[in-house]
């Protein structure tokens, strides 16, 4: 039983490490301001969203209610990260546009 | 006239019960306590509070919004299988060597027909937090402007997404 709670856990783990890094990576690799928002705003949430996963099911090593609250209270995390990171990719996204910066597309290139 | 005044007390009294259990149960997660002083404490303040904010948080509630709450209920479910499935596409291009070549940035613009503005927010939301799509603007005659990083992101547009939406909130065209 041990093992497969740490199998799962570990394994919900390195699931959010790898979005994480995606993230990251993606913000480098974007060819413009509007496309670098996709990666960082977004694999961040299902990134958190895996590794708090993993903590939940690592806590269910000894269960008791104060472990159960304790993983409701992680899921409140998620929760308001699920509720802010739209919130606040979208006023990035507004700065962008009232600033009159131009999005990057493919036909400008070929000019 | 009575009868609208009754309606709006009766609203009150939902929004105020409302309250006083989202309250409550917030206390009794965040501290985790079971004894009667301290959950007869959460009450009292509970209760204070459901007093003077009823008409702050679940302003103007009635019984039949919480049919809307239960929609919601089954559209998030859903809502997350999305945001999984489309996190798994932008991964898959933000590590693709030729990726410049597979994303295709551009603007696209629609009409929603969506009318309250809780309906337009969950929208706009549940576009942004689906990987590859941003929202830019939404107007209040539900019209948006999305950012979508290439084609297959984009397609998906104002169809699904806007048909759950407009269903949670009961506004089908």
């Amino acid at each position: 039983m041990h093992i497969i709670i740490n199998i799962l856990s570990v394994s919900c783990l390195l699931m959010g490490l790898i979005f994480f890094i995606g993230g990251a990576v993606g913000i480098m690799r974007m060819p413009d301001f509007y496309s670098r928002l996709h990666p960082a705003g977004k694999l961040d949430t299902l990134g958190i969203f895996t590794m708090v996963a993993g903590l939940v099911i690592y806590n269910f090593h000894h269960l008791s209610l104060g472990v159960v609250l304790l993983s409701i209270k992680m899921f409140l995390i998620v929760f308001f990260v699920f509720l802010a990171s739209p919130t606040a990719t979208h006023s990035i996204v507004d700065a962008g546009m009232r600033a009159g910066l131009r999005p990057w597309t493919k036909k400008k290139e070929k000019e | 006239m009575p009868q609208k005044e009754n309606k709006k007390k009766q609203a009150g009294f939902f929004s105020f019960i409302i309250t006083f259990v989202f309250m409550f149960a917030t206390w009794i997660i965040l501290s985790g306590y079971f004894e009667p002083l301290l959950l007869g404490l959460g009450v009292i303040s509970s209760l204070a509070i459901a007093w003077f904010f009823h008409d702050l948080l679940f302003a103007g509630a009635t019984v039949q919004d919480t049919r809307v709450f239960l929609r919601f209920c089954q559209y998030a479910p859903w809502l997350i299988l999305e945001i999984i499935k489309a996190n798994f596409h932008l991964l898959f291009l933000v590590f693709h060597p030729r990726m410049h070549q597979l994303i295709d940035p551009h603007i696209i613009q629609f009409q929603t027909g969506l009318k309250s503005n809780i309906a337009i927010t969950t929208l706009a939301n549940a576009i942004t937090l689906t990987p590859g799509t941003v929202t830019i603007t939404a107007n209040a005659e539900g019209g948006f402007r999305v950012h979508a990083i290439d084609r297959q992101s984009a397609e998906g547009l104002p169809g699904v997404m806007r048909d759950r939406v407009a269903q949670v909130f009961g506004e089908n065209r």
